[in-house]
């Protein structure tokens, strides 16, 4: 593995039975990098990601994730990742400060950390006056918002983020991306799948699956030059078009 | 360890801001073990009766002030005939009607024994035979009082003959019923609901991806229901001694023991059933008809199994309920140690092991 690279992919495959819903997939993405994992529904992302971050073990192929093996360590792999989900996922039943305190706890933070660590965040959300204020009651922007600071609460190398901005406006969007801008610049690896190809323009580099395999892997910019077309959504249609 | 706590404290947040795992936590208890201790037994009260009296004598007239004195029964109506007792229950007021014999108190003096015939109304059967027995109750007290003051033994001699008390003893039964319930609804049901409520929630995926092994997280959900079975269990048991007088002749270590064991052997039902379902609903659902019906129908809490036919007898068998309740009126009622229920203890043992291996299985084969 080299030393830049964080994730180091070489033909990982799940199969179920007969049907290989990812199909020897290659890539490696670098440190402190956007790396964009795009893909139709049924493309393969969501497996893919799950091999990833240890919960669920490949047929066959290679990866490492930080350093460890998916085979024989995703338990390492665990502690060192964040992972935010399509589906929001902090409890509704729980107010903002006890959400963090809890999903810090669960990383082995230590209380003293934990209670510094929160405040700072609070802070820089802006969330002083709803602190303790239930999460159910929150918007769902600003629960996104949170869900994804929960995610990089224990200092993760990289961050999984499974369509994080399904469902909410452009605005919000727009500040959500700037917080994963944020988050890269302070060294954080970001690995983000998408359905909207404006969000893929943000990315540094851009990966495009296929019924299971990669198809198309680059910056955004040179993957228009290759495509001959003037947006990401040209990119992906063509492509999509091409392996019908 | 500090993971855990947190977990644990996250779990009990759950618990108490929801209203209604909170009511099915601790105002279930309460009710089921209120309304089967009041309103579900062959209590009666101011039951309307008539009297047929041929022999209008001291004695009887003694023992009918008893009657009227009882807060059991209120004596509507004088009858003098025989002929007379088809209509009265006809009009469907009077439950019974006490005939007394002829020379009702002579008899008991000269021949030492003397006649009564009760009869009641068993188009409502539990009714009639409470009010059967309580009769023969007031005629024994009776009884009783004439024999201390004279030293000779007068007989009244009712034609039925029944224990005293029925109604103390229904109780007795629902006790380790309802026990038995509450702790399934709670240990079983809760645990369920509440794992399959992370998994609607996304937020099991979140757990699984975390640090947090999956058998961590499991035990993490249980553990609370585990402390509240055991306050729930306690309650029970409080309530049925307090308020029912229920006995507890064996030990209360043993009947906690078993208690906590039979717990454990619910929340194993409760894993399995979440590593079936997907939905709170579905958890429900499965939880109440698959748990719940054959606890109710076929532990022999309600229905004793030996009247049951055959298939359903074995069935019983695979009920984890019905060995507990075995257990637990063997310790309270018959006060029986440990060598008489260890079979039962066993099996219990037996089938938690079972669905716990069950459940691991299940669970790894879903994180394929």
């Amino acid at each position: 593995m080299k030393a830049e690279n964080v994730i180091e992919v070489n033909g990982l495959t799940k199969a179920f039975g007969d049907f290989k819903a990812v199909n020897a997939i290659s890539f490696e993405v670098k440190k402190g990098e956007i790396f964009g994992f795009l893909g139709a529904n049924g493309a393969g992302k969501t497996t893919a990601i799950k091999m990833l971050i240890g919960i669920s073990r490949p047929t066959s192929g290679e990866a490492q994730v930080v350093g460890y093996d998916v085979f024989t360590h995703p338990e390492s792999i665990k502690k060192n990742i964040g992972y935010m989900s399509q589906r929001f996922a902090l409890y509704d039943d729980l107010t903002v400060n006890e959400n963090i305190t809890f999903f810090g706890g669960i990383y082995g933070l230590s209380r003293l950390k934990i209670r510094e660590k929160r405040k700072q965040l609070i802070e820089e959300l802006g969330l002083e006056d709803i602190a303790n204020k239930l999460v159910g009651s929150l918007p769902l922007g600003w629960k996104q918002k949170l869900s994804f600071s929960v995610s990089l609460f224990h200092d993760p190398k990289i961050v999984f983020l499974d369509e994080p901005t399904g469902g909410v406006d452009p605005i919000t969007r727009r500040q959500f991306w700037e917080m994963i801008y944020k988050a890269a610049d302070r060294g954080t690896t970001i690995f983000v799948t998408t359905h909207y190809m404006d969000e893929a323009e943000y990315c540094d580099r851009v990966s495009i699956m296929v019924d299971g395999r990669i198809e198309a892997l680059d910056t955004p910019k040179k993957l228009k030059q290759q495509f001959e077309v003037d947006s990401m959504n040209d990119v992906f249609l063509k492509l999509a078009r091409n392996i019908e | 360890m500090k993971r855990f706590i947190g977990f644990i404290q996250k779990e009990f947040y759950h618990i108490f801001r929801d209203k209604r795992s909170l009511f099915i936590l601790f105002g279930m208890p309460i009710a089921q073990i209120m309304l089967f201790g009041f309103a579900i037994t062959n209590e009666i009260n101011n039951v309307d009766i008539a009297i047929l009296d041929h022999s209008k004598d001291a004695t009887t007239e003694e023992i009918i002030n008893k009657i009227s004195r009882s807060k059991y029964f209120s004596i509507k109506q004088m009858i003098t005939r025989e002929s007379e007792i088809e209509p009265t229950f006809q009009k469907g007021k009077i439950k019974a009607v006490l005939n007394f014999e002829k020379d009702f108190g002579k008899n008991l003096i000269v021949e030492e024994s003397a006649k009564i015939q009760i009869i009641t109304d068993a188009t409502d059967p539990n009714t009639a035979n409470a009010i059967t027995n309580y009769i023969n109750a007031i005629l024994q007290n009776y009884q009783q009082s004439i024999n201390k003051d004279i030293q000779l033994d007068y007989q009244i001699i009712p034609e039925t003959r029944m224990v005293y008390n029925a109604e103390l003893k229904s109780v007795f039964m629902f006790v380790p019923g309802v026990m038995t319930i509450i702790l399934m609804l709670v240990s079983a049901m809760m645990t369920s609901i509440s794992i399959t409520r992370e998994k609607e929630l996304g937020t099991m995926e979140i757990l699984l991806v975390s640090p947090l092994k999956p058998f961590q997280v499991i035990i993490g959900k249980v553990v609370p229901y585990i402390f509240l079975s055991i306050i729930n269990a306690a309650v029970i048991v409080l309530l049925s001694i307090f308020i029912f007088k229920m006995p507890v002749e064996g030990s209360l270590f043993l009947l906690g023991a078993e208690s906590v064991l039979f717990i454990i052997t619910s929340l194993a039902l409760g894993i399995l059933i979440s590593t079936i379902a997907n939905t709170q609903q579905s958890a429900m659902m499965i939880s109440l008809m698959g748990l719940m019906l054959p606890v109710i129908l076929l532990s022999g809490f309600i229905f004793p199994i030996s009247s049951m036919p055959v298939p359903l007898q074995i069935i019983s068998n695979i009920i984890p309920a019905k060995w507990f309740i075995v257990i637990i009126k063997g310790i309270m009622l018959k006060g029986v140690g440990l060598p008489y229920i260890w079979k039962e203890t066993l099996i219990l043992i037996g089938m938690t092991v079972f669905f716990i291996v069950l459940s691991i299985k299940k669970y790894k084969i879903r994180l394929e």
